[in-house]
């Protein structure tokens, strides 16, 4: 808890629900008559409406991305080491919007919400969602706040897909997409993580088909060997050595099957901190999600004429340890925007946390983001 | 303006479509694209410069021309493929032309003179590795690994078939003397050559 907010953050935020009354036609054929969705905004939108800034969460992410909610806070929202005064986005500049995604467990419309046509919650009976589903959602958000064209739409992991589903969907409603430690598409060993995650939570006894919530129960073992499998996907060999080595608890070995390694209590108490908070229905349809996602599938499986449909500059930004989405798959990205001629940056950042690096600010992270933001503001007078 | 700049833009076409390989901080791509409204990408490895680029709003690659080549391009994908000041700087400047005559309709080439009369002196009364105001550096610290003189570059160029177009011998400051247009080989410091395929 902060006794007084630091300089360079947001300050003190109020996330905000906005009811939308307009059908949205989803990938999977259903349609959301009504939905909500939970938004919170950093900055001033300038009289020309130029200088907005779309933030896509990731799949554990939500709407309080910078700033803090109460006085009492012990930590301030997921990006907030990138948005505020000062920062790569910087609030002094651009107007910032935030959101949690449809399917989200932090407010807006999704499995632990209540289905207005039936008055019980959705759970198992919300619509999976895809991508596309969400920047579908995100455009009439952008219709609402009165935005005709983002300045930039960026996200990590997820959420850079997100970006990158924009460009190709809206593609003069975006003048740059930002995508950090992302990628094009899921590798079989990416799905066949999420399967593990997924089997961690159906398989819970207390699952009941996903109706968990009609039992007064919910999956918290299954949710937090799901979460326990993703962690280690977001971090590297390197930065858990460096964090736990082979240290123990105690002093020697007891022989049993508790944790006695110091990784074993951490992802543990990760994952039943994650089970606490987090909806297992909203992480199963997260994780589809992402297996889904694969712009180039309407394009004859071709990514470099999916590309070729987007107006918009890009920066795409990897890290040197993530191995969930590796530099290879940015460079594989990269390469198909230049065949299809699209302005592109790219940087390979060498940090060691792996995936989770995109979360974490080292100069040169924070250099390139800044010098491509600053640009971005420049261009759109901000 | 550089004078360098000066000379290679009057080869660039309008709107083509280029490639600079180690562009530095961007500021020939940034003058092309205002001056010429020319497309393309800088590869580089510097991160500072790759930082400037950003700034400056010119489209940079990380990408190391040694370790990664640029397998990642298509055949005849640009217009012009430039790399000034860096082909003795890579591991293998054959494979590098190669690949520039592969992906460009036409390649520019800029790089220092080993023959050069004050290097040439240099070795003769010294008995040690030349240094120069264009090559600071000593021989074991140095990053310009593959020094050549115009005379190896044109006999590399015509041993591989590659028409060299133009050739404009100039000094340390890029300008064009009468001097070493005589006897580019012996008082040419640096080269800006323009080549094509062959055939």
């Amino acid at each position: 808890m902060p006794d007084t907010l630091p300089s360079d953050s947001v300050g003190l935020v109020t996330p905000e629900t906005l009811h939308f009354d307009e059908p949205l036609a989803l990938a999977c054929g259903q349609t959301l008559n009504s939905w909500d969705l939970v938004v919170e905004t950093y900055g001033t939108l300038n009289s020309d409406r130029t200088n907005a800034v779309l933030i896509c969460h990731a799949l554990s992410g939500h709407h309080h991305a910078a700033g803090y909610h109460t006085m009492e806070d012990r930590k301030p929202g997921w990006w907030d080491t990138c948005i505020g005064p000062g920062k790569p986005i910087d609030t002094n500049r651009f107007f910032v919007v935030s959101l949690n995604n449809l399917g989200g467990c932090h407010g807006s419309t999704g499995p632990n919400t209540l289905n207005p046509e039936t008055g019980e919650l959705y759970g198992p009976d919300f619509p999976v969602v895809t991508v596309l589903d969400w920047v579908n959602s995100q455009a009439a958000l952008a219709n609402r706040l009165g935005i005709e064209r983002w300045a930039a739409v960026v996200g990590g992991s997820l959420g850079g897909m997100q970006a990158l589903q924009w460009s190709i969907s809206y593609p003069d409603r975006i003048r740059h997409a930002v995508v950090i430690a992302s990628t094009p598409r899921l590798t079989a060993q990416n799905i066949a993580f999420n399967e593990v995650a997924r089997r961690a939570i159906t398989s819970d006894i207390d699952f009941h088909q996903g109706r968990y919530y009609e039992h007064n129960t919910v999956p918290r073992s299954g949710l937090m060997l799901a979460r326990m499998v993703g962690h280690i996907t977001y971090l590297s060999d390197a930065s858990m050595g460096e964090k736990f080595g082979r240290e123990l608890r105690d002093q020697a070995y007891q022989f049993g099957y508790d944790a006695e390694f110091q990784v074993e209590s951490y992802l543990r108490y990760q994952g039943e901190r994650f089970s606490e908070t987090f909806d297992a229905n909203t992480y199963l349809l997260m994780t589809r999600a992402l297996d889904y996602f694969d712009p180039a599938y309407e394009s004859g499986n071709d990514l470099v004429k999916a590309l070729e449909k987007a107006h918009c500059e890009f920066l795409v930004v990897s890290f040197s340890t993530d191995w969930r989405f590796t530099p290879a798959r940015s460079e594989e990205l990269v390469n198909a925007m230049m065949a299809a001629r699209r302005k592109v940056s790219y940087a390979e950042i060498d940090a060691p946390w792996g995936h989770d690096a995109f979360l974490i600010p080292t100069p040169r992270y924070s250099a390139v983001f800044s010098a491509y933001m600053g640009r971005v503001a420049r261009e759109v007078g901000a | 303006m550089r004078a360098d700049l000066e000379i290679i833009q009057q080869w660039i076409a309008p709107g083509g479509h280029v490639l600079d390989l180690g562009c530095g901080d961007g500021t020939l791509l940034d003058y092309l694209q205002r001056e010429r409204q020319i497309t393309g990408y800088g590869l580089e490895i510097n991160p500072d410069h790759i930082t400037e680029c950003m700034t400056k709003g010119v489209a940079v690659i990380e990408q190391n021309l040694d370790t990664q080549g640029l397998s990642n391009f298509d055949d005849d994908s640009f217009d012009t493929v430039l790399m000034t000041q860096a082909l003795q700087a890579v591991r293998r400047p054959d494979i590098v032309l190669d690949e520039m005559m592969r992906l460009g309709r036409e390649g520019i080439v800029t790089f220092p003179n080993f023959a050069y009369w004050r290097l040439r002196w240099y070795l003769m009364w010294q008995g040690r590795m030349p240094e120069s105001e264009t090559l600071p550096h000593k021989w074991y610290n140095t990053p310009n690994i593959h020094l050549c003189t115009f005379r190896d570059f044109e006999a590399l160029c015509h041993q591989k078939n590659f028409r060299i177009c133009n050739r404009m011998v100039v000094d340390g400051e890029h300008q064009d003397r009468w001097l070493s247009r005589l006897w580019p080989n012996m008082l040419g410091q640096i080269a800006i050559y323009r080549i094509t395929r062959g055939d």
